[in-house]
């Protein structure tokens, strides 16, 4: 064994507090120590050439650099020896004398002592060093997005127009998510369905997405670069290459009372049905759950009508496995149930209490009043109109403790929109506060406070009927004074919650969610839209509440994550991955339970034993999914298991030498 | 700013010297060996910034750099309190933090069975500690250290700690009979 110790001065940084000249000749002692050397700034090109040299001219086979700390320069030290000796690069160790020695210690025969045990103990370790390689991994270069709101639309898009194949799926019959369901977004009062149904089509017609509707991911193995992914696409009754989407079946189903979900069940809809007009795929589904020839096989009028013959009723659902290089989660969010949560509201009893959402429709061109503002009970023009903030929302009591984020703003919205449609008509907002912090969004607030909104700092107690109408109580809190409030419509600005089946998809894609159930992201500031799992990224509300312009940026951040894997076209391994001995492995399985990226596997292995063939259960590591954490080493009893790099002798050696 | 920790930190150091003293006469004082397992991205990074912000603190400790708390095993501690370290740190991340989805949940586990199994076979509390650490909490770091440098300071050292290394002289049989615990899901 052939080591050689560079102990860098830093300038002073080093030098200053640390006797470097004392620290490379008493490394000079440490057992393998063949060579040892100072240096000025070993990081500068002028530093890494003497290392080099001194590895060639000496014939080092393994390398102690002590210096600033290894989150700073392993890497610059690691691709200097890979790039200019024959010297394998994880055949290097380096000793923090910098970061965690003469920076915070300022007694100099302190500090070096302390260094001269960090570089012996550096010394013990690069010792058990073992060569290390690296691969290359082919990235397959088509992406799946799962969910088809705005979030995945703009990701998919953003991905294809870089010219790689996507799969956009989504579980309802048509994309367009929660946007398309919005009537005007704020704060400049676009109509939403007139920005987000030009993407819809644009992502229709893209030669590189594909659209999967109601198709759901059943699972999902491999990892970054080659997932294998699983989709399950439900049975439509509808041949989708027959069908054009001319919709005489819808005009002749005899079965008409479904309520729409698109209008958040303010209107009906047919059992073969488009949830609405711009939908796409532009194409009906028949809701198997209503239909009569499904359900009892008498009616069939749809098949009589169509005059392509595109209904099939023994449609199944079809399950098909594709590879994928990386992974879009962008699956939404639900509005929480307030019915089951707020009995003092009515838990829904009253028609006239209706959500934000149910209020978006109704105010909307195409919905269920064609934008007249009626109420439901009796569709008449409510003359008062009481908005409630924070339904679930910052209550850990009732809902959940976060903030919804958009609500501010969408309540302003709702007050701005009903005082223009009804200019007699009188609105009241409860809020607890008003977060309006965005590009115009404050300004936008201001001015629905001009328009004549009554904004009431408080939380409604109780809501109850008089008369043709509802009171809903609550306090002033700024006055103090008991509110009470006839109105003709209450809305309720309602959670965000993650969408259903979060909870499914987090585990199927390993995952992590937070304690709110959104997804977690890597970093919450420095990778916001990559997760844990490496090659799965997330974009929109699925990651936490979040307004459309940052749905939209969130989105195309991912587009960008995935195109640079995609460019590149290929990952290069981490070798520092756990590794099992399969001759002292039991099979006990206490490593697959512990590792939690399912990269321990159990396989039938043929092995040679005292001269004998035999075939038992041993453990097997997918070095793909393995992230390096070590975990499972110190759960296998048998000591099968090891992690290359941070290797049990490795440790132990730079204990003893520490002890010694 | 560290105006007070350095204070804290010098009678920490004076403390050990003056524990030393009435045995070591003319040679160089008593100074624990304190070793500190810690995670690459949390605690170690810590560390770093407690470098970079120019803290102060005891000498004493050394840093072990492991990629996640739980890959600290058992027996890398115990091997350090038999063969001449005074006292034992492993840091992790925070619990529900960990770079690698839950090591830091098994390693709680796993350090703290060994912890109290070591203790009360007679292990004085205090030699072997577990703590959380972030990357961003330099000051929590440097408290820490000093903290545990003053009470292992106080203890003198293990080689004339009979009870400690009774414990310690019988633990590899504990640790094979507990091998694995903490581990179940």
């Amino acid at each position: 064994m052939r080591i050689g110790v560079f102990v860098c001065h830093c300038g002073s940084n080093i030098a200053g507090t640390v006797d470097v000249e004392r620290v490379a000749r008493e490394a000079l002692k440490l057992p393998g120590v063949v060579f040892s050397d100072t240096n000025k700034y070993t990081c500068s090109a002028p530093g890494q050439e003497s290392v080099c040299s001194a590895i060639k001219e000496n014939a080092l086979d393994r390398v102690v650099i002590a210096s600033c700390s290894p989150r700073m320069h392993e890497a610059t030290f690691r691709k200097m020896i890979a790039e200019k000796t024959d010297l394998n690069p994880y055949m290097l160790e380096i000793a923090n004398i910098r970061e965690q020695c003469s920076w915070v210690h300022k007694d100099r025969e302190q500090g070096t002592r302390k260094a001269c045990d960090l570089v012996a103990m550096a010394v013990a370790k690069v010792s058990c060093d073992r060569e290390l390689f690296t691969t290359n991994l082919p990235v397959e270069r088509r992406a799946l997005v799962i969910g088809g709101g705005i979030a995945g639309i703009q990701a998919a898009l953003d991905i294809a127009d870089a010219g790689f194949p996507v799969t956009l799926v989504e579980r309802e019959s048509s994309i367009g998510g929660k946007m398309v369901m919005l009537d005007k977004t704020f704060p400049t009062m676009d109509c939403s369905a007139c920005i987000c149904t030009p993407k819809m089509s644009e992502a229709a017609e893209n030669p590189n997405i594909e659209i999967k509707s109601l198709t759901e991911v059943e699972s999902v193995s491999g990892y970054i670069g080659s997932f294998d992914v699983t989709l399950r696409e439900k049975a439509k009754y509808v041949d989708y290459d027959v069908c054009t989407g001319c919709g005489l079946c819808e005009t002749k189903c005899p079965t008409k009372k479904i309520p729409s979900e698109f209008n958040q069940g303010l209107s009906t809809r047919t059992a073969i049905y488009k949830p609405f007009p711009q939908a796409v795929p532009s194409k009906p589904t028949i809701d198997a759950e209503h239909c009569k020839k499904l359900q009892s096989g008498k009616c069939g009028v749809c098949e009589k009508v169509c005059p392509t013959g595109a209904i099939r009723y023994d449609d199944v659902d079809r399950v098909t496995t594709q590879r994928y290089g990386a992974i879009v989660v962008a699956s939404g969010y639900e509005l929480i149930d307030w019915t089951g949560l707020y009995g003092e509201y009515g838990a829904g009893r009253y028609p006239d209490v209706i959500t934000g959402l149910q209020f978006e429709r109704i105010v909307n061109a195409s919905g269920p009043t064609e934008g007249h503002i009626l109420r439901p009970s009796d569709r008449t023009e409510p003359k008062t109109t009481v908005i409630v903030k924070c339904v679930g929302s910052r209550d850990p009591n009732k809902g959940v403790s976060y903030c919804s984020r958009a609500c501010c703003m969408y309540a302003a919205k709702h007050a701005h929109q009903y005082l223009d449609k009804v200019p007699d008509g009188t609105c009241y907002v409860f809020y607890m506060d008003v977060r309006c912090a965005g590009k115009g969004y404050d300004e936008f607030y201001m001015r629905t406070l001009q328009d004549g909104a009554i904004y009431v700092r408080g939380r409604v107690s109780k809501i109850y009927p008089e008369g043709d109408g509802l009171v809903c109580m609550g306090e002033d809190t700024l006055s103090g004074e008991i509110v009470r409030v006839k109105a003709d419509m209450v809305v309720l600005e309602t959670a965000m919650v993650p969408s259903r089946g979060s909870d499914v998809l987090a585990s199927k894609l390993n995952v992590q969610r937070g304690p709110e159930g959104f997804f977690t992201e890597a970093h919450p500031k420095l990778r916001p839209v990559e997760t844990n799992t490496a090659g799965v990224y997330l974009a929109g509300v699925a990651q936490g509440p979040k307004d459309i312009p940052d749905t939209v940026a969130q989105a195309g951040a991912v587009a960008s994550k995935v195109i640079g894997l995609f460019a590149r076209g290929q990952i290069e391994s981490n070798p520092m991955l756990s590794k099992v001995d399969v001759s002292r492995c039991s099979g006990c399985r206490a490593c697959v339970d512990v590792c939690p990226y399912g990269a321990l596997g159990l396989v039938q292995a043929n092995l040679r034993e005292n001269s004998r063939k035999v075939t038992r259960t041993v453990c097997q590591v997918n070095e793909g999914l393995c992230q390096g954490c070590g975990a499972c080493s110190v759960a296998c009893r048998s000591g099968a298991l090891d992690l290359l790099g941070f290797s049990d002798e490795g440790i132990m050696q730079e204990v003893e030498m520490l002890c010694q | 700013m560290s105006v007070t920790s350095d204070a804290v930190a010098a009678e920490a150091r004076s403390r050990a010297e003056g524990a030393a003293s009435p045995e070591g006469g003319a040679g160089s004082p008593w100074q624990p060996k304190i070793l500190a397992f810690c995670c690459n991205w949390c605690t170690y990074a810590g560390a770093d910034l407690a470098g970079l912000n120019r803290m102060n603190y005891p000498a004493d400790i050394r840093l072990l750099r492991v990629p996640c708390s739980g890959r600290v095993n058992p027996q890398h501690v115990l091997r350090a309190l038999q063969d001449g370290c005074d006292g034992v740190l492993v840091c992790g991340c925070h619990p529900g933090d960990c770079h690698y989805v839950s090591g830091n949940y098994y390693a709680k586990r796993r350090m703290m069975v060994f912890k109290r199994l070591l203790e009360y076979s007679g292990l004085r509390p205090g030699r072997f500690q577990v703590r959380w650490i972030s990357g961003s909490e330099a000051g929590k770091f440097r408290d820490t250290v000093v903290s545990v440098t003053e009470q292992i300071s106080q203890m003198g050292p293990m080689a004339s700690d009979a009870p400690s290394l009774e414990a310690l002289a019988g633990a590899d049989a504990l640790l094979e009979a507990a091998r694995g615990a903490g581990d179940a899901r």
